[in-house]
């Protein structure tokens, strides 16, 4: 016979050491003991939601670094440039999680799988930049294949194909953001289609 | 209620425990943890000198080919398994990715209890491995990837404590099996592709209380802090990211460090102490005793950090209470260890390496050739490559051979260019532009990359090596009976070696590749061998580029499993 633990089988808490740590650890150690803690609890802001229906893009790097992202602002099937979410209405930007971050690019909308193109906007588009693999950014590019690349393990992404996996060990797509542009400026027009990040084996 | 539910379930499994029929628990004292008995395999290396080494001989020369798997575990994970499973006494416990334990009645295969750790979403896993628990009294320990330090209850998995040792969101994050002497429990921090600063703490090993944290970088006004200019040292890595070497006669942990942060050099012009180095820490104080820098100013992302193995040598007629280390800069270094100095006695290439051009015979810095030395816009090639002639698989040493024993790449090189690199917390901080086929080639003309090499440490003479067509990833066990066990190879072979002339006398092809620690032990005065079958990370990695570079697609399937061996009844 045997037994399953996990962080939630402690019934020696009185052990546990108290230290200064982190609102993010906290948050995390709640996580990693099991216990259910409702949203309100944590603190849940703005900032860490997932970029929202009507959200604008905001560069993170680059050229126009902070500025609004438009389409005339980015090279046809130039180096993916990482963004984040904004909501107009409050100006949070959505950079409490780094799972929010996307890689924005432009490609040619004629050479877009057909059932990816009512994903782009005016040649935009925007997949998360965590890697289906383990979690890492998918910062790389080549330039040579058109495919964004994960710098931990290699895999390969195919931007026009739906970031379909072409190399590495990921095991599916990375999440694309559907983008809609509304007097010039891009913006999100639905959450992320598929899951972001990796999923943690049991 | 959620808390309550849990509780319950947790007693009810607990009760189930004893329907096992397990032996008491055999307490694991700093007495044992400093004479370990040939019968278990109590720590990462199995002693404090990372000899890796046993002096158990009934599997030998003469009988090893009829080894035959007496049970095996699937984890039921992907990814590198690279932890040893460790023994007390008829208790295994094995580490996998994701941070499961795995706690194993060691005669019959059947589980104990699992631990499982619920990882966070937004946890960037850049080597998804654990290489393996930590024991002491009845407790288990073990360093997340997460970056906590856990400890449970050996018996029945309960988390006894855990302490956060940093925040895994700026970048850190551990893989190595825990090392604990006098009363501590040290961990050291991974990180240096995200900017961390990395250190190596030590926690009471009952309460979990801070007892110190030393730093690899010194700050402003410390020793050393003028090898960093501006700020750099706040963010420039050096991690130590596996399990120290302890001598207690010096009270000092020697670990490894990584390479600085960014990737190139002239991003941080300096020595940069004390990366790619060997650190000296008293384990009561954490004081940095001393240190030996391999080589100054890291641009080829090679790492130190495998501890040096504890070994007097004989050198010129006289013996030199010493140390050796393989290092991924693909020189073999021995050095003097003093309570008060890390002396350099000599250094030579055990693969082609093209970028050193001379070793001071009394400091032993190295020397380069800056045209093979990459820079922020400027692309070098250089041998060997980013991982190194020996990367974490751990080398092994036979005292009654004089034999070390080491897992070696040889052939293959890289191409690096610097591009420039925003600091950002938790965010890629390498700085390591694109080059063609990733950066990765086989030298023209070479037949081989793997090897499996024996060194004299008396007279620093190359024994024996053996080669391999495939990369070689696998960490080495050495044994009284002549026998050196390793896997490591893309054809998910494990194997046993005459460890006199590098023969292979037998093998086993498993479900995956083999990338974990092997170990031996006793169960009722009966010797057997363990090891966890697992194919991934850098393996893979590595596997990814020399499909590229030879326009193959060698496939390597992935699932972690445990192997035992012994020979029949």
């Amino acid at each position: 016979m045997s037994k399953n633990t996990d962080n939630g089988c402690s019934s020696k808490k009185k052990d546990r050491v108290a230290k200064p740590i982190s609102r993010r650890t906290v948050f995390k150690m709640g996580l990693a003991t099991g216990i259910a803690m409702p949203m309100s609890a944590l603190g849940q802001s703005p900032s860490r939601l997932r970029p929202q229906p009507g959200d604008q893009l905001v560069f993170e790097e680059g050229p126009n670094q902070d500025a609004l992202v438009r389409p005339e602002l980015l090279e046809l099937e130039a180096r993916p440039l990482s963004a984040l979410a904004r909501d107009p209405a409050t100006e949070v930007l959505r950079d409490g999680s780094r799972l929010n971050r996307m890689m924005i690019m432009r490609i040619d909308p004629e050479l877009m799988s057909a059932r990816y193109q009512a994903n782009a906007a005016e040649g935009v588009i925007a997949y998360s930049a965590v890697c289906t693999h383990t979690g890492c950014d998918v910062t790389n590019w080549d330039e040579g294949q058109l495919r964004m690349a994960c710098p931990c393990h290699e895999s390969q992404f195919d931007i026009y194909d739906g970031a379909k996996v072409v190399g590495g060990p990921a095991p599916r797509p990375l999440a694309m953001l559907p983008l809609e542009v509304v007097d010039g400026i891009v913006m999100v027009a639905a959450g992320f289609r598929g899951r972001v990040g990796f999923t943690q084996q049991f | 209620m959620i808390r309550s539910s849990i509780f319950l379930y947790c007693s009810l499994v607990s009760s189930l425990l004893f329907a096992q029929d397990l032996p008491p628990y055999n307490p694991v004292t700093a007495e044992r943890l400093l004479n370990p008995e040939e019968s278990n395999w109590l720590m990462y290396r199995g002693s404090y000198d990372s000899h890796g080494f046993s002096s158990l001989d009934q599997i030998n020369t003469e009988n090893v080919d009829g080894l035959v798997p007496i049970w095996s575990f699937s984890t039921g994970l992907r990814e590198g398994h690279q932890a040893p499973p460790i023994v007390n006494d008829g208790y295994m416990y094995v580490t996998t990715p994701q941070n499961h334990i795995l706690a194993i009645n060691a005669r019959t295969g059947d589980l104990i209890w699992r631990y499982v750790r619920y990882l966070p979403d937004d946890l960037q896993q850049f080597h998804p491995t654990n290489r393996g628990v930590a024991l002491y009294g009845d407790r288990v320990y073990m360093a997340t990837v997460d970056s906590f330090l856990v400890s449970l209850d050996a018996l029945t998995g309960e988390l006894i404590w855990e302490v956060a040792v940093e925040d895994y969101y700026s970048g850190y994050y551990m893989t190595m099996a825990p090392l604990i002497a006098d009363g501590k429990v040290m961990v050291g921090v991974s990180g240096g592709e995200l900017g961390i600063r990395g250190f190596v703490a030590a926690y009471d090993v009952m309460s979990g209380e801070e007892a110190w944290k030393t730093y690899t970088i010194p700050a402003p006004g410390e020793p050393g802090s003028e090898s960093w200019p501006g700020d750099t040292w706040e963010t420039g890595g050096v991690p130590v990211w596996l399990t120290g070497s302890f001598d207690p006669d010096l009270n000092l942990a020697y670990w490894g460090t990584g390479n600085g942060g960014p990737w190139m050099g002239d991003t941080r012009p300096g020595d940069n102490l004390y990366s790619s180095s060997v650190i000296a820490l008293d384990v009561t104080t954490g004081e940095l005793k001393n240190h030996h820098q391999y080589h100054w100013n890291d641009s080829w992302d090679w790492d130190e950090v495998s501890a040096p193995i504890l070994i007097d040598f004989e050198r010129d007629g006289r013996s030199v209470n010493g140390m050796v280390h393989a290092g991924r800069n693909g020189y073999l270094w021995y050095l003097e260890r003093e309570a008060d100095a890390i002396n350099f006695v000599d250094a030579n290439p055990y693969v082609y390496q093209d970028v050193f051009t001379s070793i001071d015979p009394v400091t032993g810095r190295p020397e380069y050739d800056m045209t093979k030395k990459p820079g922020t816009g400027y692309e070098a090639s250089f041998c060997p490559s980013l991982w190194g002639g020996k990367d974490w698989p751990p080398a092994a040493f036979d005292p009654k051979s004089r034999l070390m024993f080491i897992p070696a790449n040889d052939n293959v090189c890289s191409t690096m260019v610097g591009e420039e690199v925003q600091y950002s917390p938790g965010r890629s901080y390498m700085g390591r532009g694109t080059s063609e086929n990733g950066g990765f080639f086989v030298r023209p003309g070479t037949d081989h990359i793997g090897e499996l090499q024996a060194w004299n440490v008396d007279t620093g003479e190359r024994a024996w090596t053996t080669t391999f067509e495939s990369q070689n990833w696998g960490p080495v066990l050495a044994t009284a009976g002549d026998l050196v066990f390793m896997g490591g190879t893309n054809d998910r072979y494990f194997r046993a070696f005459d460890s006199r002339t590098g023969e292979i006398l037998w093998q086993q092809r498993t479900n995956s590749g083999i990338t974990g620690v092997p170990v031996t032990y006793t169960l009722d005065g009966k010797q057997y061998v363990a090891v966890q079958s697992g194919w991934g990370v850098d393996a893979q990695r590595e596997q990814n580029l020399l499909n590229m570079a030879k326009g193959e697609s060698h496939y390597v399937p992935q699932g972690g499993v445990i192997w035992v061996f012994a020979l029949p009844d």
